[in-house]
């Protein structure tokens, strides 16, 4: 006879989350990409829920989240109520947005997306978790469309910690959708397409580009957009890099020099006045979210580096969840074109309205290897720096720590892993969650052992996304039976009994699970 | 027999690169065995990179073996395991003074002192805790340690000592010859050996099965958030309001609790380890253990996969069934007895019984009465 006992209480099993609300659809971005999805699903009569964390507070900015801001943000930033209007005022389908019904909240951030997989069984759906300023909670969306953009491949050098020292992504916000970029005369490092797409923004609100800065030979970039800057003043710089910046409290200089054949710095040194070094030298889509609910990627250099598995329907490998826009790929043609992007979330929509889908044209190949193209940065910029640097500024990791990391015999002749490497030098574990050293630990590694970036795994994400201070969980109302069964282990009487005090033998029936669990 | 060269065995082959495998490895290296430590990834991916890291487990037989070693174990082993003494373990409520309290009294019977703290001591020796404590207990033994730093120094000591570790090498088989296994069979070859240690974690019930051993086992996720560095307090070692955890040594709050989730197949491959939204749930209790670090950030969670046999207590124990193997299974609660329970292996071993801690709690025999639908009995089910 088999007597079943009710499920182990001390588990999940029949624990509820204190999901606030079930939208039809959750849209995680205001960009294009994501307010052509929310705006073609609320027109077809869906519940759209649509988040955008800016206005980023003035200081989440100053901790680097959720791109490389680089306290390249001017005062204006600190006012919330201009930074709303400044932002709303500079996408005109935003109002669009609103009009068609999307309920869409500024200021909210979402900082994790959970599904149920191999490992996990008791959410209740897909489940998202949802900050602003005062609070964290919980919703319980049909369908989730990330649209979260693009950041920056940070870029160590001698300096590189200096405020004034900015991702092109950040910049570009800052000019362009808050009107609060502080530096007036930047150096911009790197000529790709995106890179020179964020020295036109920063130019159309009136900052000189001193220089644009390329370690090749030929700018990889757009040639209307190179001659563009330069027609505005900017000097190209190729077979260059920055060899420091320095300045006291603020960027005041940069030294460039030219690379040699072998791509090492050589020669005579420059230095070009500017207040602001603008990091350009690899785009790469926003995949945090996705990544740490488990949603396939991989490393696709026609997207920009690591990005999402997709099909037609902009459709991830986990159900209901969608990726449209740069954090489904960043590639020349669309940073170009916004109606790319828009044309991404549209599709989104569509899979999820169950509507034929346009097909998806596949990205083009970049004109260059991108590989190679970042590993020559990390070169000449990290490898040949000609003093020491912590590429992980939060936990103060050098490059030589990198570089030189007592290889443990068995790791193997092949690339470490870089979570292994997050465990032997802490790069990546500090407050800013990895965003401004996780591309840079990675080409290293790949320098290291010789291998292309492809080869080197990603260095996982882990909710939250975005760093959520305790006051912000402290007012969670939970589940009663979870607090009543909260235990800080197995909550197993068993366990804990003394060793002295065991029975030979254990059954079910002779134990009493009732007994409290009195843990180390 | 198929045997690949290079390494083409051991005297010694470990089956499982966690802390339990390592530390016997490094036991028995640092005698002149020659040990090979196999693991299906990488060394520590799973429970023993992902725990709080406590040295504290005064029900254990392993007890005083653990609280001799762990204030040595950066002198024996050449490594730092940033081990630092003592622990305070606070209270929101009476209950959980009570029940605390009573935990304490297994280490007292062993000669292990510790001090009941009011609410005012408590908050004296807890920069960050507040008025939502009602009073403690601060242990004169035990401690914390890094888990990840310990576990390198045990990698690193045995290699020292002429060990080796083959990451990325999956078991498929063994090789037997009448009741002895003479090889282990991976994708990677075979590894001929004189002894095999099974210490392999949620799989170490599927490996024994294979050599005619039942040892049941059954895992489950268990979750836990990390913050963004803080001042260091006094002592690192402060837990409590049904948390589990540590200050780190780089200041980070590192505590985890709450319900875990029985799963199906965590003894097959490398699971996954996704966290759950009970990061806010853990959050909440952190900020109610410590209100002045209620500014801190959360930057991260993470998941283990931990698996438990049927009374959650360990098995450290030769197989019947062959004559030359030894199991080992920490049932969740690993870490902080690592360095007895690897020693407790090396015995096994080479002496065939332990030497200094009466295993017989911790014996494969005491489950030879379990009803065969213990697992359902006791309601550890996966979700539906």
């Amino acid at each position: 006879m088999s007597e079943t006992r009710r499920a182990d209480p001390r588990s999940v099993a029949g624990k509820n989350l204190p999901v606030e609300e079930r939208p039809d659809v959750l849209v995680v971005g205001a960009g294009p990409a994501g307010l052509a999805a929310a705006i073609a699903c609320a027109r077809a009569g869906l519940a759209v829920l649509q988040v955008d964390e800016n206005p980023v507070p003035f200081a989440a900015m100053g901790d680097d989240a959720p791109l490389h801001y680089g306290q390249a943000m001017s005062g204006a930033a600190r006012n919330r109520n201009a930074a709303l209007e400044a932002f709303v005022a500079s996408e005109p389908r935003i109002a669009e947005a609103f009009e068609a019904g999307v309920d869409l909240r500024l200021g909210v951030a979402c900082w994790g997306v959970y599904a149920n997989g191999a490992a996990m069984g008791w959410m209740p759906g897909l489940v998202a978790g949802l900050a602003d300023e005062g609070r964290a909670w919980l919703i319980q969306p049909r369908h989730i469309v990330l649209a979260c953009g693009r950041r920056d491949m940070g870029l160590a050098f001698p300096g590189w910690e200096t405020p004034g020292v900015v991702g092109a992504a950040a910049a570009a916000a800052l000019a362009a959708r808050y009107g609060a970029f502080a530096p007036r005369r930047v150096v911009v490092l790197g000529a790709t397409t995106p890179a020179l797409a964020a020295a036109r923004d920063l130019a159309a609100q009136g900052v000189e580009i001193a220089a644009v800065v390329e370690q090749a030979r030929e700018a990889p970039g757009d040639p209307a957009l190179l001659a563009n800057a330069r027609a505005r003043g900017a000097e190209l710089l190729t077979g260059h890099v920055v060899r420091e910046v320095v300045g006291a409290g603020r960027v005041e200089a940069a030294f460039v020099c030219a690379l040699d054949a072998r791509g090492e710095p050589a020669g005579g040194e420059r230095r070009i006045a500017c207040d602001g070094v603008v990091l350009a030298v690899g785009a790469t889509p926003v995949i945090d979210l996705l990544d740490a609910a488990g949603g396939a990627v991989a490393f696709q250099p026609e997207r920009g580096g690591y990005a999402p598995l997709l099909d037609a329907g902009q459709r991830s490998t986990l159900p209901g969840v969608y990726a449209a826009g740069d954090c489904a790929g960043v590639w020349d043609s669309k940073t170009l074109d916004r109606r790319i992007a828009e044309a991404e979330g549209e599709r989104a929509a569509a899979a999820i309205l169950g509507a034929v889908e346009a097909p998806a044209a596949a990205p083009p190949a970049p004109g260059y290897d991108l590989s190679a193209y970042r590993l020559d940065w990390a070169r000449a910029s990290i490898v040949h720096a000609r003093a020491p640097l912590h590429v992980c500024q939060c936990e103060e990791v050098t490059a030589r720590e990198l570089l030189e990391l007592r290889p443990p015999r068995y790791l193997g002749a092949g690339p470490p892993h870089p979570d292994q490497v997050k465990r032997l030098t802490r790069a990546g574990m500090g407050l800013c969650q990895g965003r401004r050293c996780r591309e840079q630990v990675a080409a290293l590694l790949a320098l290291q052992s010789g291998e292309a970036l492809a080869a080197i795994p990603l260095a996982g994400y882990r909710a939250p996304t975005r760093p959520l201070r305790l006051s912000q969980m402290a007012g969670l109302a939970e589940d009663p039976p979870l607090a009543e069964h909260w235990d800080t282990w197995f909550g197993m009487a068993a366990q804990w009994r003394p060793f002295w005090d065991v029975p030979a033998y254990y059954t079910v029936a002779g134990s009493d699970p009732a007994q409290p669990a009195a843990s180390e | 027999m198929d045997v690949s060269t290079p390494p083409c065995g051991a005297s010694v082959v470990i089956v499982g690169g966690g802390v339990t495998g390592l530390s016997a490895g490094w036991w028995l290296a640092r005698e002149g065995v020659d040990v090979l430590v196999l693991d299906k990834g990488l060394v520590g991916w799973e429970a023993s990179g992902r725990n709080g890291g406590g040295c504290s487990h005064h029900h254990s037989p392993l007890f005083a073996e653990e609280q001799r070693l762990w204030p040595v174990m950066d002198e024996l082993l050449g490594y730092p395991t940033e081990f630092r003494p003592g622990r305070i373990r606070l209270a929101a409520d009476a209950r959980q003074m009570e029940l605390y309290g009573r935990a304490l009294a297994n280490a007292e019977r062993q000669g292990f002192a510790s001090d009941r703290l009011d609410a005012g001591q408590a908050r004296d020796l807890v920069p960050l805790a507040g008025a939502t404590i009602v009073g403690g207990y601060r242990y004169r033994f035990g401690g914390q340690a890094n888990p990840h730093r310990t576990l390198q120094g045990y990698a690193w000591a045995m290699q020292d000592h002429g060990g080796r570790v083959l990451q990325h090498a999956t078991v498929t088989g063994f090789h037997s010859e009448g009741d002895r296994v003479r090889g282990v069979e991976t994708d990677r070859g075979v590894f001929a050996c004189d002894h095999l240690v099974i210490a392999a974690g949620p799989q170490t019930g599927r490996l024994a099965a294979i050599l005619d051993a039942q040892l049941p086992l059954v895992s489950a996720r268990w979750e836990m958030i990390v913050t963004e560095a803080l001042p260091l307090m006094p002592m690192g070692g402060v837990d409590g309001c049904g948390l589990y955890g540590r200050q780190t040594l780089r200041g980070n709050l590192a505590y985890g609790g709450g319900p875990h989730e029985w799963l199906d197949g965590a003894d097959l491959g490398t699971p996954p380890k996704p966290s759950s939204p009970l990061t806010l749930n853990i959050g909440k209790r952190l900020a109610q253990l410590f209100p002045k670090a209620a500014h801190a950030r959360v930057i991260r969670s993470g998941a283990g996969m931990i698996e438990n046999t049927p009374d959650g207590r360990p098995v450290i124990d030769r197989l019947a069934s062959r004559a030359n193997v030894t199991v080992a299974t920490l049932s969740s609660v690993g870490f902080g007895l690592s360095p007895a329970s690897g020693r407790a292996i090396r015995d096994l071993v080479v002496d065939g019984a332990c030497g200094f801690a009466d295993l017989s709690s911790l014996s494969l025999a005491r489950f030879a009465r379990l009803e065969p639908d213990w697992r359902a009995r006791q309601g550890w089910l996966a979700p539906a």
